[in-house]
């Protein structure tokens, strides 16, 4: 059975009108997502609703969008998770990256200190089982770990830091060069690394809300890394402030 | 990154507005609404030092002035102002220790237990501080 879903969706262009909210009633199917739906107004209410997406099934993170005030990959948002029918959403683009139009915000910043955090994903190769026990190899951190990082910029639109420091690295570049210090590859120089994180725009401009942590579609935990770095940085002063040098 | 900025500042949102959604848990998880606390409490006792020092250069005013206070101290308007104080400086403070630790990689995963934990506390110590006001 089809829902009648109000869809209130930002805009925004750069003509001088002020942003406002316009307003599509359609008919959805409640297990359809929110891109589904955000793709059916383009196609036969307004043409000229401006967003974002590619893959539609969360591996390439274009289509993060505030789906009723939360971070969300709209791809995997079903309609119903997030309304019942006869109900409203609110489709709004990402917080603290600028907007450019409608839902489409400019990633420049964030993929600029993503660039700066030096991530390399690739990694040395691990083997599934161990040769000589022919058990199931043990991985350090199977469950948690940055490469599964889709660059969304989710994490940064829900960081209430984020937006009142336009300098401060963020939780994905900050969680990417946790993973760069803690698992050096590509002749990286982990020292300037953990000297850009070192900084009032860096590690210790994290107020520890944990929100980019709750909205990550891929379950980085990024506030935890952040946390684990920032922890390693402060051994390593206090090592040096009593003459020891971490290896 | 220079330019970056520059770009930035061209049309992303204003920083009023950016300051306003520090204080804006709605959807959010536990780790904003400690957040939140912690910025209202502060600022809250920033505010109150300010007004204590101004209540104590009433001292140098005189005795006339200072006992007019007190009696004003007494009324149970002010009552309910020293329970919410007391509350303020409870929640910034346990919430304190709790951000400290996170803060330095300790209890990371165990964040939201620590904050219920030390919140039950508070609610705690404010109700016996509370009765202790009114009962004085």
């Amino acid at each position: 059975m089809n829902w009648h879903v109000n869809f209130r969706i930002y805009r925004y262009k750069q003509d001088g009108t002020r942003p406002h909210y316009d307003t599509f009633p359609i008919e959805v199917k409640p297990d359809e997502y929110v891109l589904d739906a955000v793709e059916r107004i383009w196609a036969k209410h307004d043409r000229s609703l401006v967003f974002r997406h590619a893959c539609h099934h969360a591996a390439c993170g274009a289509c993060g969008m505030r789906v009723n005030g939360r971070e969300k990959l709209t791809c995997i948002t079903s309609i119903e998770s997030v309304t019942t029918d006869g109900g409203t959403v609110t489709v709004e683009p990402l917080r603290n990256l600028p907007v450019v139009s409608d839902l489409l915000v400019d990633m420049a910043s964030f993929y600029s200190k993503m660039e700066q955090a030096q991530f390399v994903s690739v990694r040395a190769a691990e083997p599934m089982v161990d040769v000589s026990t022919r058990q199931p190899a043990a991985h350090p951190e199977p469950a948690v770990r940055f490469e599964n990082c889709l660059e969304c910029g989710i994490c940064v639109s829900a960081c209430p830091i984020s937006g009142t420091d336009p300098d401060y690295l963020g939780p994905a570049a900050l969680a990417a060069i946790e993973r760069m210090v803690k698992e050096p590859r590509c002749d990286v120089n982990v020292s300037s690394l953990l000297k850009l994180a070192d900084n009032e725009h860096g590690l210790w401009r994290c107020h520890t809300a944990f929100e980019c942590s709750e909205v990550c579609p891929s379950n980085v935990d990024p506030a935890a890394l952040m946390m684990a770095l920032r922890r390693q940085v402060l051994v390593d002063k206090v090592k040096r402030l009593f003459g020891r040098r971490s290896g | 990154m220079n330019s970056q900025s520059e770009h930035d500042k061209a049309y992303r949102v204003s920083l009023p507005r950016s300051v306003v959604n520090w204080f804006d848990p709605r959807g959010r998880r536990m780790g904003m609404w400690a957040f939140v606390l912690n910025r209202i409490t502060g600022i809250g006792l920033v505010v109150y030092l300010a007004l204590h020092l101004v209540v104590l250069s009433l001292l140098a005013v005189g005795e006339e002035s200072w006992d007019a206070f007190v009696r004003l101290a007494r009324s149970p308007i002010i009552l309910i102002v020293d329970v919410v104080l007391i509350a303020g400086l409870l929640i910034h403070g346990l919430n304190g220790i709790r951000v400290s630790l996170v803060g330095l990689g300790f209890g990371v995963r165990n964040q939201k237990t620590a904050f219920v934990a030390l919140m039950t506390v508070a609610l705690i110590v404010l109700i016996y501080a509370a009765w202790r006001v009114f009962s004085a």
